[in-house]
């Protein structure tokens, strides 16, 4: 294992979609497929904005109207490469100290023109020091992330769940 | 199992310095206080701390301790990210796949 990819995590996936409609839907419409249990808001979320341009901000708003910024755009090359901060902390909160934060690669590249694969990197994740406690008790419990990995790609497959 | 205190240890900038250089290049202790602002003893006691944290470990090289980080110190952490960006990627590939929605 190299000396990076110990701070790193690293996966990809193909998509059956054309790069510029993969990029479109994972920064534009971050919100349709984001994951609807990891929010930061107090409140109901409203929408997910992805400010499409370096120096922008990705943020949650709520329907009280109470924003939560919790990346920042770093890079922006359509349709090729989106770079943004994750400011936010192990448990789960916004990381005011960029000094603390990690920071996101998605990397798009035509395989044809009706399919495209999205590598993404999570890099620096050594830089969030504090409250891994937290953050394990809250996602490390059997109703965690896991059974919703389960679920995606049960419906990914098209087999119908059993008891829903 | 994972010591859970691990991470916390990498909440001092002089031991997260330490482990970032080590990610990059096992050192000795004189190494690393020469390219530090920090005396040797403190590094000695900064790397005992990310020692006991289990974040690296040492190995023998003449009468020279060659520090590394240990590979399974943030596994946990590694763990946690991995499962998220695998499922937030499985969701975005059933949405970008649904070809119609709200966009062209």
């Amino acid at each position: 294992m190299s000396a990076s990819s110990q701070t790193s995590v690293q996966t990809s996936i193909v998509v059956e979609a054309p790069i510029d409609r993969a990029f479109t839907v994972f920064t534009e419409d971050i919100g349709s497929w984001w994951p609807p249990d990891h929010h930061i808001l107090q409140a109901e979320l409203a929408e997910m904005v992805f400010e499409p341009h370096p120096g922008g901000h990705i943020y949650d708003r709520g329907t009280d109207g109470s924003v939560c910024r919790w990346a920042r755009v770093l890079a922006y090359e359509p349709p090729e490469r989106v770079v943004f901060s994750w400011d936010i902390s192990l448990a789960w909160q916004i990381e005011s100290d960029p000094t603390k934060t990690s920071e996101v690669e998605v990397r798009f590249v035509a395989e044809s023109p009706q399919r495209t694969r999205v590598t993404l990197e999570h890099r620096h994740i050594d830089h969030h020091g504090e409250g891994w406690e937290q953050m394990r008790d809250a996602v490390g419990s059997p109703e965690g992330w896991g059974v919703g990995l389960r679920r995606f790609a049960t419906r990914l497959e098209g087999v119908p769940t059993a008891g829903g | 199992m994972t010591n859970i205190s691990a991470l916390a240890a990498l909440g001092d900038p002089t031991r997260r310095a330490i482990f970032e250089h080590l990610a990059d290049n096992p050192s000795a202790v004189g190494a690393l206080a020469q390219c530090l602002p920090v005396s040797r003893p403190a590094v000695s006691q900064h790397l005992k701390v990310l020692k006991d944290a289990g974040l690296v470990t040492d190995h023998r090289d003449g009468t020279r301790h060659i520090y590394r980080l240990d590979p399974t110190g943030i596994a946990e952490l590694r763990d946690y990210l991995d499962r998220f960006w695998n499922t937030a990627l499985a969701s975005f590939k059933a949405r970008v796949e649904e070809g119609g929605g709200t966009l062209p």
